[in-house]
């Protein structure tokens, strides 16, 4: 499927590229796919994907806007759709004990369910990495329940630990480092979502998928152990 | 090696920044004034991307463990060595265990230290640049940071250059429109283009303004932001985005500043007047 995009001039050397404004799996693909066939032009310092946007910031200022958007055009244009590769289904362990679910119990009542439920339905699909931003390693997942949609906390936390899975209206996701955040905590993963001893710090990029994967406080303990050790390897499966 | 002896609010090492790690979620970072920064290092020969030292409102003091030369640009808080009074972009050479100091404001936010061959500290992600969670997040007391031995031939070329002090005065920034521009109606870009000040609320992600626009405009879905890109949040206050701004954000971008509008507004303190002025680039 092809989608009408528009190019607009963002600063003197950025190219900012925008599909239709909705959170969607076809158009999250079609942007990964489109970057990554522009990788191969020299000229381009960075890029950043976002729901329905693709930033394209060049080295030098852009001199003809029309030559560059028509380029860009070109290689959109082109964009086979067999580019889809190397994507991942990760194993992401989650406790979800009261220790770590600041906000289960809260939760539970305003939904007038079970934390056993929240858990069940946060743990029953998986997810779709949409993009990573806000801090290193923050992954913007797509695909939370209707029924887990919870506004964000009136008063944010000034610490979260890092690690925490929290729950903010429709977005859920795991905080890559301690920081302040407004997002309702459900439980605690123990992996290293950015890991700067790895060699490639994000285990997981735009377009692979999360399954969270509920596990007790035992064995939370002996996968920190591992993950501190270096012994721990995240299961994952191909696409 | 330069010990550092007091660090003062915020002091930290900076080069261009980081650049090919957005899809990780890694900022930019890098030095906030490029047009200091970048002289500083021509004026010692170093290579434009050299490691330097950014030091907020001068507050930090220096020793020197061994022979280089230094040369100090940016803001103008009356640099010593030894306590005595050096002058602004000219390059020194300077004696083992000298002492580097600064006294009053003059003009300007942040100051630039570049020494010979630029500071060595480890690369990560290919930039020196500090950033929280990627390197240590400032320059502490002790702190002791590796520079180059100076080569037997280095010759001083006693390089001075004069600044235009209408870049650390003017409240004028050139910018072109963002991707949301063309969402404000007639009286908010009228307002838009009239002065602002800058709160208190300033630092290296990014500058608050003061003043409010009466804002309408919904959130937009998440989207790229950079370095100078000015957001309109829902109470109506704007922000600039500065170096160590996220790569993602949910406001109404309205304008984006040129290079030079960056630099300028990084030696803003809180109070100046700033105004945007819309630059014709077609």
């Amino acid at each position: 499927m092809k989608f009408q995009l528009t190019y607009k001039l963002f600063g003197r050397s950025a190219i900012l590229v925008e599909w239709p404004a909705n959170i969607s799996q076809d158009i999250i693909q079609d942007i990964i796919s489109f970057e990554r066939h522009i990788k191969e032009i020299d000229s381009i310092l960075d890029t950043i994907i976002a729901y329905n946007s693709l930033l394209i910031r060049y080295q030098n200022p852009i001199v003809d806007q029309e030559l560059t958007i028509r380029q860009l055009k070109n290689k959109y244009t082109a964009l086979s759709y067999l580019i889809k590769q190397d994507q991942f289904l990760w194993e992401i362990p989650v406790c979800y004990d009261a220790s770590f679910g600041l906000d289960l119990e809260e939760i539970a009542n305003k939904k007038k369910c079970s934390v056993a439920d929240i858990v069940r339905l946060h743990t029953k699909t998986d997810y779709l990495v949409y993009f990573i931003g806000f801090q290193p390693g923050f992954l913007y997942l797509g695909g939370l329940h209707q029924n887990l949609h919870v506004p964000r906390k009136s008063n944010p936390r000034v610490r979260v630990d890092k690690g925490s899975v929290g729950i903010g209206s429709a977005q859920t996701g795991i905080y890559p480092q301690n920081s302040s955040g407004g997002w309702n905590i459900i439980g605690k993963s123990p992996l290293n979502f950015f890991n700067m001893k790895a060699s490639n710090p994000c285990f997981a990029k735009p377009g692979d998928r999360i399954q969270f994967v509920s596990v007790d406080l035992h064995t939370f303990y002996q996968i920190e152990k591992e993950v501190a050790n270096q012994k721990f390897r995240i299961k994952n499966s191909e696409l | 090696m330069i010990e550092v002896l007091h660090s003062g609010i915020y002091c930290s090492i900076q080069d261009q920044g980081r650049f090919g790690y957005a899809k990780m979620g890694i900022p930019q970072a890098g030095y906030m004034d490029t047009y200091a920064a970048k002289m500083a290092n021509a004026l010692l020969k170093n290579h434009e991307r050299a490691a330097l030292i950014e030091i907020t409102f001068g507050q930090g003091k220096f020793k020197f463990t061994s022979d280089t030369y230094i040369c100090i640009t940016g803001g103008d808080f009356s640099p010593k060595i030894n306590e005595k009074l050096i002058k602004m972009q000219s390059v020194y050479p300077i004696k083992k265990d000298s002492v580097l100091s600064f006294g009053k404001r003059v003009y300007g936010a942040r100051v630039y230290l570049s020494v010979y061959g630029g500071i060595q500290t480890e690369r990560i992600y290919s930039s020196r640049s500090y950033f929280k969670g990627i390197t240590q997040q400032k320059l502490v007391k002790g702190d002791m940071l590796p520079i180059l031995p100076i080569q037997e031939n280095t010759e001083n070329s006693f390089s001075r250059v004069r600044v235009s002090e209408k870049h650390f005065r003017t409240m004028y920034l050139p910018c072109i429109k963002g991707p949301e521009f063309s969402r404000l109606n007639k009286e908010q870009q009228r307002r838009l283009f009239s002065p602002f000040r800058v709160s208190d609320h300033n630092n290296r992600v990014g500058y608050r303004l003061k003043e409010c626009l009466e804002n309408n405009l919904p959130s937009i879905l998440t989207s790229a932001v950079m370095p100078g890109t000015v957001q309109l949040t829902p109470s109506g206050k704007c922000i600039i985005l500065l170096q160590d701004c996220q790569v993602t954000g949910g406001y109404p971008r309205i304008l984006q500043l040129s290079e030079i509008a960056i630099a300028r507004v990084s030696q803003k303190i809180t109070g100046d007047k700033i105004q945007f002025i819309l630059e014709d680039y077609s």
